[in-house]
């Protein structure tokens, strides 16, 4: 069978398996608005204070700013994720290993197919609440959106290889909770969830650039608020394709890693 | 007059059942899982509820432990009403369902004993006596340190009915209480309940699949089908209706080893035709049973006895008398069958 | 609360077998204390932009923020595993409580509890200490008086937030994520000054979910400061009849989805 035929299959399932949870979509989707209305005036009377501008967000953009992030960030999936780690855990993991597919590809069709389904369902109420609500600065041309949904999916991407990374864990060690603790709290702190990466103080701002999380939520609302555009928003893209890229290669060869301790512990 | 501890009349519970039809509809359907039933328990009877799967017992049993409100009607369990007076009525009573555990999951079993012992504010001495009276009689002191969902089905069991015994209620309800566990246990099982009812004559209702659970530990059997009463009386009673018969199969051992045998013992010749196994004789006149069938020129053969008349043990040690069994199968009458041929018999 | 010997029982040995494993506990309170860290980021980033948010400065916001956070975490640690009832509805468990002769919501309470969310407490309290002396105070009894009764009433009110949570799980199926949207939301919108807010979604968090109460409002009468319109400072001396509001709430939501409960079967 053509592999790549084999991972569309493998997202499709991704995708058909939320595409059951209706009513827990819905809902998300009501937690999404709720978070927009709170984050957006929190938002604002920041910018408010700093004069009505700060680092290039005016009131508006700021809001746009809070509503985008409410409406990436389900796609993206920054909370806890720990499949992986339950399966190398349990040892079923001998089973997806003995498959003849890569296992770290089918895992990522599977995310990048639950990401589809759920753009549109989680994404775009909080967008329509904050029009009415805020209003939204958005770009008035197409290709900021087409820039913009290209980051999108690598920011699932790289959301998806340090997750898949973090769970590997579970071949050293036998409590994860902390590690994948750790791992929420630096997504929160440096991708620009709460508020935008361009507002941290120097020092925060350089160890934030140092990691791949801006990639994950910033990029995206960045490139599709149309902030950045053009040729720099080709470099957003490309910061964000190396990190995808590296921490891949990187996830690759811990696994083997932690195979190989497996295979050798036995069981 | 004392009054009876269990009271039901009229009850009735309905569940609305909703399906999805299409992809946005969905319909809603009402079934009636139990229907007017009115029956009524005295103080220290033993009652067998047996009915399949679906009949409405479990339902049942809800509404009178107060998990679930009736529709219609009423009943009242220890005199209260079960939904209204919920924890005077936990004091009470002891429930053990087979399938589910009341006892805490991931905590060693004697924990959960401690906690019962405060839950039902037993003084701690009689608690400690009678805890120490439980884990004798229901062996449960080589496990006691062990978490609860460590423990084999037989083990956990023994520890539920335990539990429920622990703040000596006056009624105990099992429901399904032998599902699952082997021959020995069950036995076991049922001479620890029969002991404790005679000891403080405590109230139980059992509800079961197996024949031989009523049997042994109850005097009068309700049988449920589909939430309607449609037996109320004793097994014998039930059995003569129905004429519901266990059949004990036996396989006998033939040729020189079948010398053992003896004819004789019990009216009736044994015969013996031509072409049988040599020194295999047929298990005709054992009194009590019917010889319904021969199998393999005689090494296999089925007779059938009505429970009440004599017992299973009893077959099997005249068939013993006679030949020299190598294995024996006890096949109960099927609680679908009975219930069917309650139905053809009225 | 006659005789607590019954929850007493159950409770001290689920304390005790969280506490038997040192380090994996001390991993999870550094854990939750994480987590409460990163959300004071935010509020840290914010104040490294600009000087007053909402009336108030970093000290007040800090104040502020900490309040709601201590608490929160306060309530979560007490009355937080009531999240469990979708997972006891499912597997009988809930049954199993009917058939005691004890509240149900009691058992729910009191069938386990997260010591480790007392890390979240810690950086509470951390900031409060950092934050206090430099809020510019006047300090008097009236002040600890606040300081001390600020985190317990609000603690009072999220509890009945997530008992009213909780209730709504009798009627929803994975309801979870739905009423997640007022107990977290709720949580963040006490953690900032409410005057950020219009009117009409100042009134929901003040009058409808009260999360004003829980710290800026009571904050404000701390700091002397006058607040916003519709929803002045001198509402927060009524936070404790907020509290018991919301708990008469809470506690018929509860009894009407045990009545539910009951009534439908499951």
């Amino acid at each position: 069978m053509n592999p790549l035929r084999t991972y569309v299959v493998f997202a499709a399932l991704g995708f058909r398996r939320y595409s059951a949870y209706r009513l827990a979509t819905a809902a998300g989707a009501f937690t999404n608005s709720v978070f927009g209305l709170l984050r957006a005036p929190i938002t604002m009377a920041v910018i408010g204070a700093a004069g009505g501008e700060l680092a290039g967000y005016g009131a508006l953009e700021g809001a746009t700013y809070a509503w985008l992030t409410q409406a990436v960030l389900t796609p993206v999936n920054v909370w806890t994720w720990n499949e992986l780690a339950l399966r190398i855990r349990s040892g079923d993991i001998a089973v997806d290993l003995a498959r003849p597919v890569d296992l770290q590809m089918t895992y990522l069709a599977a995310d990048l197919g639950r990401a589809a389904f759920q753009v549109l369902p989680r994404g775009l109420p909080p967008l329509l609440v904050g029009a009415l609500v805020t209003g939204l600065a958005l770009p008035t041309t197409v290709l900021p959106y087409v820039l913009g949904l290209i980051s999108l999916a690598l920011g699932v991407c790289v959301s998806f290889a340090c997750r898949w990374l973090v769970n590997l864990a579970a071949f050293w060690l036998v409590e994860l909770r902390g590690v994948l603790t750790l791992h929420m709290v630096a997504v929160g702190a440096l991708s620009g969830l709460t508020v935008p990466v361009h507002w941290f103080p120097d020092w925060l701002a350089r160890i934030a650039s140092a990691s791949p999380f801006p990639s994950m939520v910033q990029a995206p609302v960045d490139l599709l608020a149309g902030r950045v555009q053009g040729v720099e928003a080709l470099g957003v893209i490309g910061v964000q394709v190396a990190w995808f890229l590296g921490v891949l290669l990187l996830g690759r060869v811990v696994l083997a890693r932690g195979v190989r301790r497996l295979v050798v512990q036995g069981g | 007059m004392t009054e009876p501890i269990i009271d039901v009349v009229g009850l009735s519970r309905d569940f609305t059942v909703r399906a999805p039809a299409g992809r946005l509809r969905r319909t809603s359907r009402t079934v009636r899982a139990v229907r007017d039933l009115t029956f009524s328990v005295p103080e220290g009877a033993a009652v067998g509820y047996i009915g399949a799967n679906g009949a409405g017992k479990s339902t049942t049993i809800k509404m009178l432990t107060g998990i679930l409100v009736p529709t219609a009607g009423t009943a009242r369990t220890c005199g209260k009403k079960p939904h209204r007076q919920r924890r005077e009525l936990a004091r009470e009573i002891g429930v053990v369902f087979g399938q589910r555990t009341q006892l805490w999951w991931d905590l060693p079993l004697h924990e959960s004993f401690r906690a019962l012992a405060a839950i039902h504010r037993l003084p701690s001495d009689r608690a400690a006596q009678r805890q120490v009276e439980l884990v004798d009689r229901l062996d449960l002191g080589e496990f006691l340190d062990t978490p609860v969902r460590q423990l084999s089905l037989g083990q956990r069991i023994r520890g539920e009915i335990a539990a429920a015994l622990l703040h000596s209620p006056r009624l105990l309800v099992l429901d399904e209480p032998t599902i699952g566990l082997d021959v020995l246990s069950k036995e076991r099982l049922r001479g620890f309940l029969g002991e404790e009812r005679a000891a403080h004559g405590t109230s139980l209702l059992l509800t079961t699949h197996d024949m031989d659970d009523v049997q042994r530990l109850t005097e009068r059997i309700l049988v449920v089908d589909h939430g309607q009463m449609a037996y109320d009386g004793t097994l014998a009673g039930l059995v003569d209706r129905v004429g519901a018969q266990r059949v004990v199969v036996v396989d006998l051992l033939g040729g020189a080893h079948g010398a053992g045998a003896e004819v004789g013992g019990g009216a009736g010749g044994a015969g013996q035709a031509g072409g049988r196994a040599a020194g295999v004789p047929d298990l005709h006149g054992i009194p009590g049973t019917a010889l319904v069938a021969v199998e393999a020129n005689g090494l296999r053969q089925r007779l059938a006895f009505t429970p009440g008349l004599t017992t299973a043990a009893e077959v099997i040690a005249a068939v013993a008398a006679r030949a020299t069994v190598r294995d024996v199968a006890i096949e109960e009458p099927d609680i679908e069958d009975v219930v069917r041929r309650l139905y053809l018999s009225q | 609360m006659a005789d607590l010997a019954p929850y007493r029982a159950v409770l001290s040995s689920r304390i005790r077998s969280q506490l038997a494993y040192r380090r994996s506990f001390a991993l999870d309170v550094a854990g939750s204390a994480g987590v409460g860290l990163l959300e004071f980021l935010s509020v840290y980033v914010i104040f490294t932009n600009v000087t007053e948010l909402g009336g108030l400065d970093f000290a007040g916001v800090a104040l502020v923020f900490a309040f709601a956070n201590l608490g929160f975490s306060l309530a979560d640690i007490v009355v937080g595993h009531v999240d469990a009832l979708p997972t006891y509805l499912r597997s009988g468990t809930l049954d199993a409580f009917l058939l005691r002769p004890l509240s149900v919501l009691g058992q729910l309470v009191t069938s386990d509890v997260q010591l480790r969310r007392l890390g979240r407490c810690a950086v509470g309290v951390a900031i409060l200490a950092v934050a206090l002396p430099q809020a510019g105070i006047d300090w008097g009894w009236g002040a600890a008086l606040l300081v001390v009764a600020i985190p317990l009433v609000g603690a009072v009110i999220f509890a009945a937030v997530f008992v009213a949570a909780a209730a709504a799980q009798f009627w929803l199926v994975d309801g979870a994520e739905f009423t997640n949207a007022f107990v977290y939301g709720g949580s963040n919108a006490a953690s900032y000054p409410t005057s950020v807010f219009t009117t009409p979604l100042r009134a929901a968090v003040t009058f409808v979910l009260p999360a004003a109460f829980t710290a800026y409002l009571p904050t404000l009468l701390l700091l002397g400061e006058p607040g916003p319109a519709w929803t002045p400072a001198w509402l927060g001396w009524f936070a404790p009849v907020a509290a018991v509001v919301a708990w008469v709430v809470a506690l018929t939501g509860w009894k009407a989805g045990l009545r539910h409960y009951t009534g439908t079967g499951s």
